[in-house]
């Protein structure tokens, strides 16, 4: 009569059975399947890499001023692009300038992946209800387990380095984009696509023509959310040997420097803020006919 | 329906059913058995959208379909082009079965055979006016060049010459309206789907509208489908008009049908309020004329008034056109003063003819300001009917009555 008073369990013989075999057959898998993996992702590690290697030999005034011009093309604000440089500025004069910049390329390579995977797969779920009641408990999974947990299995496929952190961040980053590019299509304004097919578009021709354009509000919100969760990961890949500013702060916690650990999570929430402002400003400036819609 | 059969047939609906429902095919048995829309949605969930459509429109002609909300009328005119596909029924168009067309003609079809006007406009709002106007031509494939002309053109012709690089968030209703009505003419379609294209629109811009659509309409000749639920926008535009209930058809007829002659109590209560006076022409209530006289001296005229037993008539040159009325007070007035040879053209009466296509409201005045009945003339000055006071009071009184007390026609 145990189990009224404690909870039914497995036997401890059980569970360890059950354990060693998952490790087991992943690990036969991860050894059977890792190099052709890692093989399949080389291309990716050798574009991560030549990023990086890009934004770190230019000279620091040359890579300031392209992502000042960059970031006046985008919002057309003075005020911002000053703000940039002399954020950037106070970066470099703590000398964070390399880690920034590692950090940025890797963002930067994750947000366009999530971007270039998520924007389709939320078209797809939001062509058909199936697609989305599948999709849909994944995202909820892929929002919710802490990183750590799938950064295992990534670790023992992989090793640790670039691209199991890429692969990291782009799980936990990639559902807002997903959702929103979903949420966006399905509320594109019933009539204009009913006056789009009355005029017989083909599918193709609403996709591009009508639907994506009338979601990009959503569809910008999406993206600017994927490119804050990617930099909130910056840490926790950096566990995994990602290096860039999250490096700092994680020696920070071990050996308690306070300064150092202040100093990089500050220059974190300065490229948060950027990246922020400037897909903000672009979006608005994208959509300033679609605000007001009345009669 | 005999009627339309003389006259040239675009558009046939025959026998169109629409159930709204998961198992549609299968509760059919019960449309078919006769259970009524209430009762099947009780029993099933199926909402009956509409239920045995039979019509014919004409090429050229403005049909207007009345109903109020609910009554289907979006779900019959999405019917058309098939933004909705019916349960059962056919609806051919210059003989081609619609329901039949595959994906791929039915986009050909929809680009070339029909343009659709809506309610909210459904214009795009990340694209410029021009740009809006020019979609369906962008659609077919059509050169930049060419299509942006067209657009200008049609642009000019609903009179927004100018706003070609302003966005629809930009613009006023109207205006928006317009640009609708520019893409929908633009693609150059012989039919023409309005959903409550004006009722969206505040009553003055609507009316302005109203009179835009008519005035494209005289030149462009096009086949239009008219969606409304303003029986005086219905009454307005409508060639011929089409009354739903319920999902089924009331009444098809002209204006004056409706008005004159309701079918039943529901098209009475709508008719109730209408102002006939505005809504009826004079043609819609005309009689023949009843003292026609071709007279070439007073001996003459008088003879005809005696065989006529009348004391006065209208008139009428030996190629038919109308010269004024004779009184026979005066014909014998001038006969006893010794003027027998007096040209009968000094002796008329000039009461101005009246043209059949005004509204009744603006000739009262003139009936109530004569004692005779005022003659009706076409463009040719050929006397075709005579509009008297008391058949304008009759037909303007007969709204506060019984329509079955007055006497049909």
């Amino acid at each position: 009569m145990s189990w009224l008073t404690e909870m039914p369990q497995m036997s401890r013989a059980d569970m360890l059975t059950l354990r060693q075999t998952l490790d087991g057959a992943y690990r036969t898998f991860s050894r059977q399947y890792g190099d052709s993996i890692e093989a399949f992702f080389n291309p990716l590690l050798q574009f991560l890499i030549g990023f990086e290697r890009l934004l770190l030999t230019t000279p620091w005034w040359l890579v300031l001023g392209v992502i000042t011009a960059l970031v006046y093309a985008a919002s057309r604000s003075w005020k911002l692009s000053l703000g940039v440089v002399v954020a950037l500025m106070l970066i470099g004069w703590f000398g964070m300038w390399e880690d920034t910049m590692r950090t940025m390329s890797i963002i930067m390579v994750c947000t366009l992946l999530a971007i270039a995977m998520g924007i389709p797969i939320g078209i797809l779920m939001a062509a058909s209800d199936r697609a989305r009641s599948v999709i849909t408990p994944v995202l909820d999974v892929m929002q919710t387990m802490p990183a750590f947990v799938y950064l295992i299995p990534v670790v023992m496929l992989l090793g640790i380095g670039r691209i199991p952190g890429v692969i990291a961040v782009v799980i936990y980053a990639i559902p807002p984009v997903i959702r929103l590019t979903n949420l966006g299509i399905r509320l594109v304004d019933k009539e204009v696509l009913e006056a789009a097919t009355a005029y017989g578009v083909s599918p193709l021709q609403r996709l591009l023509g009508v639907q994506l354009p009338l979601a990009m509000p959503n569809i910008m919100a999406g993206i600017n959310q994927t490119i804050m969760m990617a930099l909130a990961m910056v840490v926790i890949a950096s566990m995994i040997g990602v290096q860039g500013l999250g490096q700092p702060v994680l020696r920070s916690i071990t050996n308690q420097y306070f300064t150092l650990g202040l100093l990089n999570g500050l220059a974190i929430v300065v490229l948060a803020i950027i990246f922020d402002r400037v897909s903000q400003a672009y979006a608005r400036r994208a959509q300033r006919h679609m605000g007001v819609r009345d009669s | 329906m005999s009627e339309s059969s003389r006259a040239d047939v675009q558009i046939r609906v025959e026998g169109l059913y629409k159930l709204f429902g998961a198992k549609a095919k299968t509760t059919m048995a019960r449309v078919h058995a006769g259970e009524s829309k209430t009762e099947i949605l009780a029993a099933t969930g199926h909402t009956l959208g509409l239920r045995d459509i039979n019509l014919d429109i004409r090429r050229g002609e403005i049909f207007v379909i009345m109903g109020l909300s609910g009554s289907g009328k979006s779900t019959l005119i999405r019917h058309f082009n098939r933004l909705i596909d019916p349960t059962e029924g056919r609806i051919l168009i210059e003989g081609t079965d619609v329901m039949k067309l595959p994906p791929k003609q039915l986009r050909e079809f929809r680009r070339h055979k029909m343009s659709m006007v809506f309610q909210r406009f459904g214009l795009l709002p990340h694209r410029n006016v021009q740009d809006n106007v020019a979609f369906g031509l962008r659609v077919q494939g059509v050169k930049r060049q060419q299509r942006e002309e067209e657009a200008r053109r049609w642009l000019k012709d609903v009179g927004l010459d100018g706003y070609e690089e302003q966005f629809p968030s930009q613009l006023s209703g109207g205006q928006q309206q317009r640009v609708g009505l520019a893409r929908a003419l633009c693609t150059n379609a012989d039919i023409l789907l309005m959903d409550e294209a004006f009722s969206a629109l505040d009553p003055l811009i609507r009316s302005e509208m109203q009179d835009q659509l008519i005035e494209l309409q005289a030149r462009l000749q096009k086949t239009i489908i008219f969606i409304t639920h303003d029986l005086d926008e219905a009454l307005r535009l409508g060639d011929r008009i089409a009354i739903l209930r319920d999902g089924a058809l009331v009444q098809v007829g002209e204006p004056r049908d409706i008005l004159l002659e309701p079918a039943d109590n529901y098209v009475e209560s709508f008719v109730r309020d209408v102002n006939r006076a505005r809504a009826l022409t004079v043609d819609a209530v005309m009689k023949p004329p009843r003292y026609r006289i071709t007279a070439h001296s007073i001996d003459e005229a008088l003879a005809q008034m005696r065989t006529l037993k009348s004391d006065w008539g209208y008139q009428v040159s030996d190629s038919g056109a109308y010269q004024g009325i004779l009184n026979r007070n005066r014909l014998e007035a001038a006969q006893q003063s010794g003027g027998d040879q007096t040209p009968l053209d000094q002796l008329l009466e000039s009461v101005p003819g009246i043209s059949g296509k005004v509204a009744l409201e603006e000739v009262l005045p003139k009936t109530l300001n004569t004692e005779y009945a005022l003659p009706v003339v076409d463009e040719q000055g050929e006397l075709q009917g005579e509009v008297s006071r008391r058949e304008v009071s009759r037909i303007l009184s007969r709204q506060q009555q019984d329509p079955e007390a007055a006497p049909e026609h």
